[in-house]
């Protein structure tokens, strides 16, 4: 912080201020106090704000794409997975096998660069960077967010497709299937009441792992279309070896995942009265 | 087979050929079948697995897989060719005209919507309204004899006990009064008890409604009980078909004659002689066979029989087999008939393996599930000591315990004298080798990446403690023993057969020459052929090693061929213990009696089944007293409800834990039945 030519008196006077001439248990204790009060503690950058005026922002910002891009790669790789998984084995199903596991391959920054390319450069329809104006109204933030979630999307998409028909393939095999059919039920309520509901499990579960990834670990995307979420902000905090701001970050992209874990797996036992009972029990 | 005019039969199959299209080649599954249920007939297809009882059903219901396809013949429910339905009219005729009802009545629920609104479905699909069905539903649940219907509707599958879950899919099957019901092993894998209980209430439900049933099982004891004709399945070939009592009296076939044989029965014992087996495999799936389907198994065959198939020829107006040697069948050489020389157990002398008080309580959830409660047993070198109950009873935890997978929560284990360290972790190489374990499925037991030869010399190396040279010659030895081919050890377990698996289980436990062998449900997933083979093989092994046996099996009839003493277990108390002969011939413990009457045998008849009421009770709270006493057909009153009898020896080497007294168990019990005589 006090650049190489620092005093020795001076990085002293910094370490006591600062309280880092301390213990590392002590100072550790120091920071689960701080945390129990929601204090998150000050950024070792100047002017040294509280770290949570630099996270909320872009934890805020983070949020936003993480969300669009969820709505976007969301039903179209279930919808992906089922068609699929409904003819597997024809050419529909390894169609989109092969187009989904081919975009999950490219880093998401070729993919977010290509579009960039066509739709920004080529066509000129949406902006080159996802970071709008300050004060800007939602439509204006959608436009700017449009390219940077679409190329989570694609790469996702893959990934959610395929779960997805796996989850159709296995239900579909399944005996209770065969005594839905047996019933004499029409194929379309076969596969509404009684494939999906279980088909789309394991999809679920797999869509929670993502977001940590999507809200915490976006710092490619963030880093091409120059926006400021909690990817690029850990990062740059690592640059600068300010630990507040990193621990802080890391700290809360955890909470972020453990939350939406949470939120997974209260929809996993809606779906599934396996869990639920168990749980009762 | 003359067809009658169509109308009169709810079922009639003609020449049918199916073949299921594997690696881009056709391969003939079901080879010309013909076959005729009429209007309220039970007909029964037996058969070993592969041979296409499965197949027949899913076609009758045009619901075969999706490489499968009907090339030849046809199939006509109630007088309507089912083979051309599609779209509306094929959903018309699964709505309205046939059922089924297969194994595994746990997968064949669907796991997240409620019972109630599934069996509701089956009357929506019928265009009854919603409210009518969910009221309609109730009652067919009642009609199954599902107590309090109402709260069973709003459970979920996983909620219900197996018993409970197949009524709940015979209810839906039985929802539209079918004109035909098919039945695919419906009770293979529940318990004898509930098995009894199912097939009384198909038989019930048949007698009142009067539907046609198809009942497909590989159990000759159950087809017997349910179906008033057979015909028996071989490679896809209908290759003898008549009515039950004739076919199971007078089988003119020699694949049926071989597949009786195979079943122990009758009260036939190990020291009474060996089981007979089939020699040979099934025709690989799609064979191009010339001659009879049979031949290469069958110790008749001649030139003829392989050059030329026979035509199912009538031997009566309603008996036909498909052998040219139709009157001989019954002469069919036996296959295995080196008699063995048992070593006579000598319980004078020290226990091989004593249990002494062994209790075993599990924590779940808060609750106390007492597993296994002051369990006491001693087995001596070279006998079997047979394992049964019910699921739940404690059959598992006892073998685990003894083998040092799960400690005991109290009481201890000697091996000749010696206490057993409660965990396997801390028992010594000769311990360990000393008490070996053969399970139900030896797919899981052995690791399907190495090959057998690696599979025998890793236990070699860790159970006798030699390698090289040594070991190679053990390994040869022990391939002889368990009669595998030098072939067999280059292979990996995936490539063989589920008998020649279980032989390289078997082989594995041996490697380090165990005193005892616990034997989990050994023979369960093994056709009747094949367990009857290893059920040899083991006597052999018994017989030349004196090792003894602890033997788990829900099969009594395999339990009694191969024991010397049985134990009976439930609820995690031992109920009954004593010389097999005696605990099968009774007078015996009420809860023994009520197993025994439970088991359908080939033999049929001879007792009425005592009916058990509801299902075992929770090991989380044993009922008070007996624990038996909230099922016990005999229960004496107030006494059994407050004090638990204890296990008291009521003739020499009989212990029984009863508060009723021997003679007067022996004067009830001979009073209501006869005991089965041994008719081998």
């Amino acid at each position: 912080m006090l650049g190489p030519y620092a005093t020795e008196e001076a990085v002293a006077a910094y370490n006591h201020e600062h309280g880092t001439d301390r213990p590392a248990v002590v100072q550790y204790v120091d920071w689960l106090r701080g945390i129990v009060r929601g204090d998150l503690g000050n950024s070792l950058a100047p002017p040294e704000p509280p770290v949570w005026d630099v996270i909320e922002p872009a934890l805020v910002n983070s949020m936003k794409l993480a969300v669009f891009a969820f709505l976007i790669v969301v039903p179209f790789g279930i919808l992906g997975g089922v068609f699929a998984g409904l003819r597997v084995g024809r050419p529909t199903d390894r169609g989109i096998t092969v187009v989904g596991l081919s975009l999950a391959v490219v880093p998401e920054f070729v993919t977010g660069l290509v579009l960039i390319l066509v739709f920004s450069i080529w066509l000129g329809w949406l902006p080159v960077t996802a970071q709008w104006e300050p004060g800007a109204g939602a439509l204006t933030q959608v436009r700017h967010l449009a390219l940077p979630a679409m190329a989570l999307a694609i790469v996702l998409f893959g990934y959610i497709a395929r779960i997805t028909r796996a989850g159709v393939v296995e239900a579909l095999d399944a005996d209770y299937t065969r005594t839905a059919y047996l019933k004499g039920l029409p194929r379309n309520t076969v596969i509404s009441r009684h494939v999906l509901r279980n088909a789309l499990m394991p999809t679920i579960a797999v869509i929670a792992t993502q977001v940590g990834y999507l809200v915490g670990g976006l710092v490619a995307i963030e880093y091409l279309f120059n926006y400021q979420g909690l990817g690029l902000m850990v990062l740059q905090a690592a640059q600068q070896k300010d630990f507040t701001l990193l621990t802080a970050g890391v700290l809360v992209v955890g909470v972020v995942y453990l939350v939406v874990t949470l939120i997974a797996d209260i929809a996993f036992a809606l779906l599934n009265p396996r869990i639920r009972f168990q749980a009762a029990e | 087979m003359s067809s009658t005019e169509p109308g009169a039969t709810a079922l009639h199959v003609a020449d049918l050929d199916v073949s299921y299209r594997v690696r881009g080649k056709d391969r003939q599954v079901l080879r010309g079948v013909t076959l005729e249920v009429a209007r309220g007939e039970s007909y029964g297809l037996v058969g070993e697995s592969g041979c296409g009882k499965s197949t027949a059903a899913l076609a009758i219901v045009r619901y075969l897989p999706r490489n499968g396809a009907v090339s030849a013949g046809s199939i006509s429910v109630a007088g309507r060719d089912v083979l051309d339905l599609r779209g509306q009219k094929l959903r018309e005729y699964r709505a309205r005209t046939v059922s089924m009802v297969y194994q595994n009545p746990g997968a064949a629920l669907n796991p997240s919507i409620r019972v109630g609104s599934q069996v509701a479905e089956a009357f929506t699909v019928l265009g009854v309204p919603g409210g009518d069905a969910t009221d309609r539903a109730r009652d067919a649940l009642d009609r199954v004899q599902i107590a309090d219907p109402g709260s069973v509707m709003r459970r979920y599958p996983h909620q219900l006990s197996g018993g409970m879950q197949q009524r709940a899919l015979i209810a839906m099957a039985l929802a539209k009064n079918p004109e035909l019901l098919i039945l695919d092993e419906p009770t293979t894998g529940l318990d004898a008890t509930v098995e009894a209980e199912v097939l009384d209430l198909v038989s019930q439900l048949q007698a009142e409604l009067h539907t046609s049933v198809l009942f497909i099982s590989h159990n000759l004891g159950v087809i017997s009980k349910m179906c008033s004709r057979v015909g028996v399945l071989y490679a896809g070939r209908l290759v003898e078909e008549g009515p039950v009592g004739t076919i199971l009296r007078d089988p003119r076939h020699p694949y049926t004659v071989g597949l009786l044989r195979c079943i122990p029965r009758g009260g036939v014992r190990k020291d009474h002689g060996r089981l007979d087996t089939i020699p040979g495999f099934l025709p690989s799936l799609g064979a191009e066979i010339t001659g009879c389907v049979f031949a290469d198994r069958c110790a008749l065959a001649d030139d003829r029989c392989r050059a030329e198939e026979p035509r199912l020829d009538k031997i009566t107006p309603v008996h036909a087999s498909r052998c040219w040697h139709h009157d001989r069948a019954a002469t069919l050489p036996r296959a295995e008939i080196a008699d063995l020389e048992l070593p006579a157990v000598d319980r004078a002398g020290a226990p091989l393996v004593e249990l002494a008080q062994l209790s075993k309580v599990f924590k779940q959830r808060g609750h106390e599930v007492h597993a296994l409660t002051e369990v006491s047993a001693a087995i001596w070198p070279g006998e079997t000591l047979g394992l049964v109950g019910e699921s739940g009873s404690g059959k598992t935890t006892l073998a685990r315990t003894l083998l040092g997978i799960v400690p005991p929560t109290a009481g201890t284990a000697l091996l000749e004298g010696g206490e057993l360290p409660t965990r396997y972790q801390k028992r010594s190489r000769e311990e360990l080798r000393a008490l070996q374990i053969v399970f139900q499925n030896p797919d899981s037991a052995l690791n399907r990446r190495h090959s057998v030869r690696r599979i025998l010399l890793r236990s070699l190396k860790k159970l006798a403690g030699v390698g090289g040279s040594v070991a190679e010659t053990r390994m040869h030895d022990l391939v002889e023993r368990v009669r595998l081919t030098e072939r067999t050890l280059t292979q990996k377990p995936v490539q063989l057969s589920g008998g020649l698996k279980q032989r390289v289980a078997i082989a594995r436990a041996f490697a380090g020459d165990p005193k005892l062998v616990v034997c989990d449900e050994p023979t369960s997933a093994l056709d009747v052929s094949v367990q009857a083979a290893i059920l040899n093989l083991l006597v052999e092994l018994q017989a030349e090693k004196r090792v003894a046996y602890l033997f788990i099996s829900h099969d009594l009839g395999v339990v009694r061929y191969i024991s010397d003493r049985i134990a009976v277990l439930y609820l995690g108390r031992l109920q009954e213990l004593g010389p097999a002969d005696v605990v099968f011939e009774g007078p015996h413990h009420p809860y023994t009696e009520a197993l025994l009457s439970a088991v359908p045998t080939v033999d049929g008849g001879g007792r009425d089944r005592i009916r058990l009421d509801g299902d075992i009770p929770s090991a989380a709270s044993p009922p008070s007293g007996c624990v038996f006493h909230t099922r016990c057909p005999r229960k004496l009153g107030a006494v059994c409800e407050e004090t638990e009898p204890p296990l008291v020896e009521v003739e020499a080497g009989h212990h029984m834990r009863c508060h009723i007294p021997l003679e007067e168990l022996r004067r009830l019990q001979r009073a209501e039945s006869q005991p089965m005589a041994p008719t081998a």
